[in-house]
């Protein structure tokens, strides 16, 4: 299990990096997406895979970890997963102004010199 | 009063005053003189009433830790020494203030003045009674930063700018290089309080670092104090207003260099090196400031070389490693003081009364403000050390130690000599500055008539001029205490004899002194044929001006190097810099494995569930797509992302992370259609089939990057594998778990956690986001849309057409997307409900105030894709995304500060349930009020973001029917679809 998970990690931050290093706009953007798909999941791995264990507590329970899930990276997850679509909007405005302003959507504001 | 406050009262109350003067009104020139007046006396008075404990021969102390750590304490401490040095600072201080007053014209902002003045004081005062030396360097910098603004006061003209940065430049560097002298030292004696400094003077001189000690702290002493080779900036400075001149670089700034040497004098003198370096630039300083004085033809620019002359007279006397030296430092410090403050107040009055102080402009003035002229000659005897003055006495002292002073390098031998001309430079240069201002014909052509100042603008310069003559009548009665009590405190017990009269016997010192005033008459006599020529400058060294140098050496560093290393080690261009930042990462984690390792990890992985690998089979495969499409099909890829999304969202479900779920599935939905919104304004980009391919270059280009992207997907994947195959650590969790329901009063840890263990991050989080939303809204305000790549679909050109049939009606022309329409509109309330049930039950399940305002925000964007912007924004009226944002900050925060009502730090939350008709049992944590707050800043600010977009889109349509109505013109019926 661990395994298909690395390797999806894996696939999504290569695909990301790949996108991330490209000169358009908008393949930079999706390459900040999916980057942050893989980073996600890696922050989320942290607190070990657990499947079937409980994430909600009974009313009154003290909870233990071998019963329940990892709240901690769960938690930095949801505020990253937020933050990252507001970040993912920011970058694309930015970039439509830029390509507004400048005519092109190179990441440079301008075509590379040959 | 205690020492503690008396101390302390004299630093704050100068920083105070200053607050004070800088708030008064631009105009209020007498109040804030007042005050700044009022401020010096006070400090002046306490000074005095220190001088019991002190001349008993006690030290006032006062201590508050700082950083107890490092060891390091507030400390303020004045014996003798730093006794003598505030009342000098205090004294001269409140008469400088009031000759400001009257000097100041009414049109300046005084109050401003006044403020700088008085923060410059309390940094001298903190300079000289600071009991540790990194506060002193601490000090020291902020009078470097304060004589800069008062240097450049008048900052509208180029020279007090100029001015101003070379003396911050020069002095503050000075004091850095001062800094790492200080800890150097601090570190040989092990403690940074001057006591011990002191009392440790064997082990500094013997320990191998002393060297290095003692060249950063000259560099420090020496820059502040204008000398060889550093004297360049204080000419520079006297575009300051003259009272900053009287004060600054008379009594106080330069007076800091000296004020160091003499007060580390018994931890470091004594050294050969210490008698080279500081003796030597003495000496140099010396000899080379008088020489160029003679020849400045601007009053205040003779008497700035003067007083580097001087100052180095004194460091050449520190240097010489004598006690009896140190006395005649001293004491110069005292007269130079005296003197030179009134000579600098003279010249201010001059300028103030005539308009120049153009030494080959004015003559004669003796006749026009003949008691001014009898106070400047007194001065400029003194200077030029005319017995009965005050600068007779030190000089004296000057030429006993030239002649028996002991050091390597026979340099001594050549001693009396320098020191013989170098007063006969002063001779002529004082000469110069009394003869060329007072004496001579009636001036003709100055741009005010002269005449006397006004009496109280005289007055300091009168009590000044007065000091001079009683010191140098009766100096064992006037100022003999006080020396004595200074050297005491420097030289401890061991106080040489000296003695402090006017007449000692026909001996040596009194036939150089009368050498050098023969020698200095005639001196000025000779050279009269040059000075009254046009000539700029002195003779001989007119070549080595520092100010060019130093100018060079800036431009040099501040500019060409800085522009020669940006072109090697920057790029302006995107690709590079992240190329470097994952090079560096990968990098960094491949170093790390290399040093520590990477073995298997203790835990067995689980088993492969199929139906998880096919959900990532899928996943990869849309990654691995998006990638490949995101330059030519964009709409593909986006959907690609999206399916690499939901496999992301299925993976959260099946290890046990409902919240986190939920969350990916409805941003993903938000994000898509943000992106959606923003396809149209991208450029079109067809794939051109059988093109030959790329470039050699661009494909090496491409391998390159295909590697570091391989190379760092595979290296995340290794990691996380290492990490999920370890037992994951427990940090926090056991510790979350155990009390999310006991103390925090709710099943659903995640949120919980959120809004109530971390709800400081999270507030922080979304101040963020609505930071981002703020910033998208702003610059789509003044956004300049491409033009469109795709043409508008066919109901909007259908619409359009209409629209410019018949303008003004904007009746819908067909139904487009009846059922959609109608399915949305239906699905809106259940929608607001879903929502609603989220955010309430957050806290005990999962859902929470992030997911439940993404889905309101989905809601609504429905209804702005379906029913389109017009139609829904007449419905929905109430719909002020700021409104929310405003609403949801001010709540978060509120119930935040609300627990400080109750007396628990911010963010405390209160919990219980309470029972609802209907609803039933609730959870009502102060914590979901908080909640509350998130989910409205969560709606806000994602639909500010996703209607500002879609704005754009009608502004892009108004655009359009422009356009439209320009072709049908033109009778064109398509519009030309713009791409670049």
């Amino acid at each position: 299990m661990e395994l298909v998970v690395s390797l999806a990690i894996g696939v999504l931050a290569g695909s990301g990096v790949w996108l991330l290093l490209r000169p358009r706009t908008f393949q930079v953007t999706i390459g900040l997406a999916l980057l942050s798909y893989a980073v996600n999941l890696f922050i989320f791995s942290t607190g070990g895979l657990r499947t079937g264990a409980d994430a909600i507590l009974g009313r009154g329970q003290v909870g233990t970890l071998a019963e329940f899930t990892d709240p901690v990276p769960q938690a930095l997850v949801l505020t990253a997963i937020v933050i990252g679509f507001a970040t993912t909007a920011l970058l694309l405005v930015v970039l439509l102004a830029a390509r507004g302003l400048t005519g092109t959507d190179h990441v440079d504001g301008r075509e590379r010199d040959r | 009063m205690p020492e503690t406050v008396l101390l302390l009262t004299l630093i704050v109350l100068p920083f105070a005053g200053a607050v004070a003067a800088g708030l008064m009104p631009t105009h209020a020139r007498n109040a804030a003189g007042a005050l700044a007046g009022a401020v010096a006396l006070f400090c002046l008075l306490l000074v005095w009433v220190a001088y019991p404990t002190v001349s008993a021969g006690d030290v006032l102390r006062a201590e508050w830790a700082w950083m107890p750590a490092l060891g390091l304490n507030f400390s303020l401490r004045m014996d003798g020494f730093a006794w003598l040095f505030a009342g000098l600072v205090m004294g001269i201080g409140a008469l400088v203030v009031l000759y400001a007053r009257y000097y100041m014209a009414e049109d300046d902002p005084v109050p401003r003045f006044f403020a700088f003045l008085l923060a410059f004081m309390g940094a001298m005062t903190g300079v000289v009674i600071s009991g540790n030396l990194v506060q002193l360097a601490f000090f020291w910098e902020l009078t470097s930063l304060f004589s800069f603004l008062l240097i450049g006061y008048w900052h509208h003209t180029t020279a007090a700018r100029e001015g101003a940065r070379m003396a911050l430049t020069v002095t503050a560097t000075g004091g850095l290089a001062l800094f790492a002298g200080v800890l150097v030292l601090g570190h040989i004696v092990g403690t940074y309080e001057l006591d011990a400094v002191l009392a440790a003077g064997d082990r500094i001189r013997e320990h191998p670092l002393y060297l290095l000690a003692l060249i950063l702290i000259l560099l420090g002493a020496l820059t502040k104090s204008a000398q060889f080779p550093f004297q360049f900036w204080l000419p520079n400075a006297m575009a300051a207003p003259t009272p900053v001149s009287a004060y600054l670089h008379s009594a106080t700034l330069v007076k800091a260099g000296v004020f160091l040497l003499a007060r580390l004098w018994p931890a470091m003198a004594g050294t050969d090196a210490w008698f080279l370096l500081v003796g030597g630039a003495g000496l140099v300083t010396m000899l080379l400031g008088a020489y160029v004085a003679i020849f400045q033809n601007d009053l205040k620019g003779l008497l700035a070389y003067s007083t580097i002359s001087h100052l180095g007279l004194i460091t050449l006397l520190l240097g010489l490693d004598s006690q009896l030296a140190l006395v005649a430092a001293v004491f110069h410090i005292l007269n130079h003081a005296a003197f030179k403050a009134s000579l600098f107040m003279a010249a201010g009055i001059i300028d103030h009364e005539t308009g120049t102080r153009d030494i080959r402009r004015l003559s004669g003035l003796n006749r026009s403000m003949p008691f001014t002229g009898r106070l400047a000659l007194v001065a400029a005897a003194a200077m030029a050390g005319v017995p009965l003055l005050n600068g007779f006495i030190s000089k004296e002292m000057f030429f006993a130690e030239a002649l028996s002073a002991e050091g390597p390098l026979g340099l001594v031998k050549i001693l009396p000599f320098a020191a013989m001309l170098g007063s006969a430079f002063s001779v002529a240069y004082s000469l110069r500055f009394i003869h060329g201002a007072f004496f001579g014909p009636d001036p003709v052509d100055l741009p005010r008539t002269p005449h006397e100042p006004a009496t109280w603008m005289r007055f300091p310069v009168e009590i000044l001029v007065l000091i001079c003559l009683g010191v140098g009548v009766l100096p064992a009665a006037t100022v003999g205490p006080f020396l004595d009590l200074a050297v005491r405190s420097v030289l401890g017990n061991e106080v040489p004899y000296y003695s402090l009269s006017v007449w000692h016997g026909f001996n040596f010192p009194l036939l150089m002194s009368f050498i050098a005033l023969a020698g200095g008459v005639a001196l000025y006599l000779l050279l009269q044929g040059w000075l009254r020529s046009e000539t700029e400058g002195e003779p001989l060294l007119r070549r080595f001006e520092g100010k060019r140098i130093f100018e060079r050496a800036m431009v040099f560093l501040s500019w060409r190097l800085a522009r020669r290393l940006e072109g090697i080690a920057s790029t302006r261009r995107l690709q590079p810099q992240l190329r470097l930042i994952v090079a560096v990462a990968f990098l960094a984690g491949g170093a790390a494995v290399w040093v520590r390792g990477l073995g298997p990890g203790n835990l067995p992985p689980a088993p492969v569930d199929p139906v998880l690998a096919l959900v990532w089979a899928v996943g990869g495969t849309c990654a691995l797509g998006a990638a490949m499409l995101a330059k030519f099909h964009r709409l593909a890829a986006l959907i690609l992302v999206g399916g690499a999304g939901l496999a992301v969202c299925v993976t959260f479900v099946w290890f046990s992370a409902p919240d986190l779920a939920l969350t990916q599935l409805t941003v993903e939905v938000v994000t898509t259609v943000l992106l959606l919104l923003g396809l149209r304004w991208l450029p079109k980009r067809v794939e051109v089939p059988g093109d030959g391919g790329p470039e050699v270059l661009t494909r090496a280009r491409r391998l390159r990057d295909l590697g570091l992207a391989v190379s760092a997907g595979g290296g995340l994947a290794a990691l996380s594998y290492a990490v999920m195959t370890r037992t994951p650590p427990e940090l926090l969790a056991r510790d979350f778990l155990a009390r999310a329901y006991t103390e925090g009063g709710g099943t659903n840890v995640v949120n919980v956690t959120l809004v109530d263990f971390r709800a400081f991050d999270t507030l922080g989080e979304i101040f963020v986001v609505a930071a981002v939303a703020l910033a998208t809204y702003a610059l789509l305000r003044r956004f300049r849309p491409a033009a469109d790549s795709v043409e508008p679909p066919v109901q909007q050109q259908d619409q359009l057409s209409a629209d410019l049939a018949e303008p003004g009606t904007e009746r819908p022309v067909a139904d487009w997307l009846l059922v959609p329409f109608t399915l949305t509109r239906l699905i809106f309330p259940v929608m607001a409900l879903v929502a609603a049930f989220l955010l309430l039950r957050g806290h005990d399940l999962p859902g929470g105030g992030f997911s439940a305002g993404m889905v309101v925000a989905i809601a609504v964007i429905l209804q702005y894709m379906i029913g389109g912007t017009a139609w829904t924004e007449d419905r929905l009226a109430w719909l002020r995304p700021r409104v929310w944002i405003g609403a949801g900050l001010l709540l978060a925060s509120g119930t935040g500060l609300a627990a400080l009502g109750f007396g628990r730090p911010f963010l405390t939350s209160y919990f219980g349930y309470i029972n609802l008709p209907v609803i039933g049992e609730m959870p009502t944590a102060s914590a979901l009020i908080f909640d509350i707050g998130v989910f409205a800043l969560v709606v806000g600010a994602t639909l500010l973001m996703l209607v500002a977009l879609a704005h754009q889109s009608v502004r892009g349509r108004r655009a359009t029917s422009r356009a439209l109505a320009s072709l049908a013109k033109a009778g064109r019926a398509r519009i030309l679809a713009g791409d670049d």
